[in-house]
């Protein structure tokens, strides 16, 4: 439940502070993605195991490794995961499809983080649950950048 | 639609039990270009790989869309359960309708 | 009054314990970078890699028509950079390049060109973990005592020397980055700020941009003696290339 209440007043804030760059891009604020994405359906906060540093190196390659508990069989599994980011020009990162065929719900890549921000994870089930979790990380600028 | 190799590294295990749960590793050489069009920067349109596709033993196994929010070079590690010894099939789609494809064998034992 | 004097005393020894010992690149990377550095199926400098080793094979007159298989530059990144029979100090770009043209009759690939850095960094994997051994004496000695006077003088608008940064200060943290002791073992590199591999003198020119200092050319001869002298400096330690950085 504090989830919950912490979700509602947070969300109105990000998209605020996203929404010139989102807009202007994509049309689509990080609310809205989330919106679209439950499509009126209640996420529960639990399931989801979300792997990341809590202190990023660098914004250009971010490491990240999502894991759904599931037992991905025909009847429950994972239909899909979602990555989206409250901070980035646009807040659809990445979307993974599963079957049963993936035999477990654990998929990893590398993202880029425009800043410090909180990055949420949805993952839709065949049952038609939504699983939400958000992890909050830290994205340092280095000292050496490049001059070309 | 013509099909074009693309540089990539696709690591699996050396065989696997029928069964078993596996994990596949993939890397692609790709910019993953952001479009940028801001004062005093030179404009570069997007392009990005926006779509991979894995197929394996007759099935779509898994599908990953992405956005410029992806790192370049793009890395993703995901599982497929070892059904049979044959190819899984990595296909790319990039803006612009570009289509790529590599393919690596799967030994289940 | 006494607790600030602790702090300095503590600097101090700090500073002197960075002094005192050059240790490989990898001790300063984040626990995740270093396993990644180690795991080629999740380094994308393996991409150019696997460039670099279908490109020791390819055409007629190819490095492996007259090397034999890659598995036999074993050994040979931890010698170089070296001085050739003309005397020019070549590092291994260099003498890539001279093989391109000399025994190859081909045109040189360019400095920083992709084709370069893979073969480049597919040569210097056959000596990953080895220990480098620079030769820094006969001919090599005046090149050695140039990168030394690169090395030590103070340059640019910040007025650093290389030590103050890499010797000083090595293991402090300058802003997101954990200051090393300023090996080139690792290079040719794949930087996440490049999203890309690049050259150790790719690096060197952000370094001098950094102090506000004069970049010299990809492959200058300020550059090259400079490599020599971290060569030196890294000598006993083990070849990292193809390394991971920030």
């Amino acid at each position: 439940m504090s989830l919950h209440r912490r979700t509602v007043l947070a969300l109105p804030l990000a998209a605020s502070a996203t929404q010139a760059a989102a807009q202007s891009v994509t049309g689509e604020s990080f609310a809205a993605a989330e919106r679209a994405i439950l499509a009126g359906r209640t996420p529960v906060a639990e399931g989801i195991v979300i792997d990341m540093p809590p202190l990023s190196e660098n914004g250009n390659a971010v490491d990240l490794s999502i894991r759904v508990a599931s037992p991905m069989t025909e009847a429950d599994h994972v239909t899909a995961i979602h990555i989206l980011s409250e901070r980035n020009p646009f807040p659809r990162v990445a979307r993974f499809g599963l079957s049963p065929r993936a035999g477990r719900a654990e998929v990893a890549t590398r993202i880029r983080l425009a800043t410090t921000q909180t990055v949420l994870v949805l993952a839709e089930t065949s049952t038609g649950q939504v699983h939400r979790a958000g992890r909050e990380v830290i994205v340092v600028l280095g000292a050496c950048v490049d001059g070309g | 639609m013509s099909v074009a190799s693309i540089v990539a590294r696709i690591t699996l295990p050396d065989s696997a039990a029928k069964g078993e749960v596996v994990p596949v590793r993939v890397i692609v050489r790709h910019p993953m270009e952001r479009a940028v069009d801001a004062p005093g920067l030179r404009p570069v349109p997007r392009r990005i790989l926006h779509t991979l596709v894995v197929t394996y033993a007759g099935a779509e196994v898994f599908r990953m869309e992405m956005s410029p929010g992806i790192a370049a070079n793009p890395y993703v590690e995901f599982t497929t359960v070892a059904v049979e010894t044959g190819d899984m099939v990595f296909e790319w789609r990039e803006d612009g309708g570009a289509v790529y494809r590599r393919e690596a064998r799967l030994v289940v034992a | 009054m006494r607790g600030r004097a602790a702090l300095l005393a503590g600097l101090c020894a700090a500073t002197l314990a960075g002094a005192a010992e050059i240790r490989p690149s990898r001790d300063y990377l984040s626990p995740e970078l270093r396993a990644q550095q180690d795991d080629p199926s999740r380094h994308p400098g393996w991409l150019w890699v696997d460039e670099g080793e279908a490109l020791w094979r390819r055409g007629e007159r190819s490095c492996q028509s007259c090397h034999g298989d890659i598995a036999r530059m074993q050994g040979v990144a931890t010698r170089y950079p070296a001085v050739a029979r003309d005397g020019a100090l070549l590092n291994l770009e260099g003498r890539i390049e001279r093989c391109r043209t000399e025994h190859q009759q081909l045109p040189a690939f360019g400095y920083e060109s992709d084709a370069l850095l893979s073969l480049t960094a597919a040569v210097a994997l056959r000596s990953r973990d080895m220990p480098m051994s620079v030769a820094v004496d006969g001919p090599a000695a005046p090149f050695l005592e140039a990168g030394r006077r690169f090395y030590e003088t103070r340059q640019g608008q910040l007025n650093l020397a290389c030590g103050q940064c890499h010797d000083d200060n090595a293991g402090r943290r300058l802003r997101g980055d954990v200051i090393s002791n300023g090996l080139g073992t690792g290079y040719p590199a794949y930087r996440l700020e490049w999203d890309s591999m690049g050259s150790l003198h790719r690096r060197l020119r952000a370094c001098s941009l950094g102090v506000r200092a004069t970049q010299f050319p990809l492959g200058s001869p300020e550059y090259l003696a400079l490599e020599l002298f971290l060569a030196d400096r890294a000598r006993g330690l083990p070849v990292e290339a193809p390394g991971l950085r920030r």
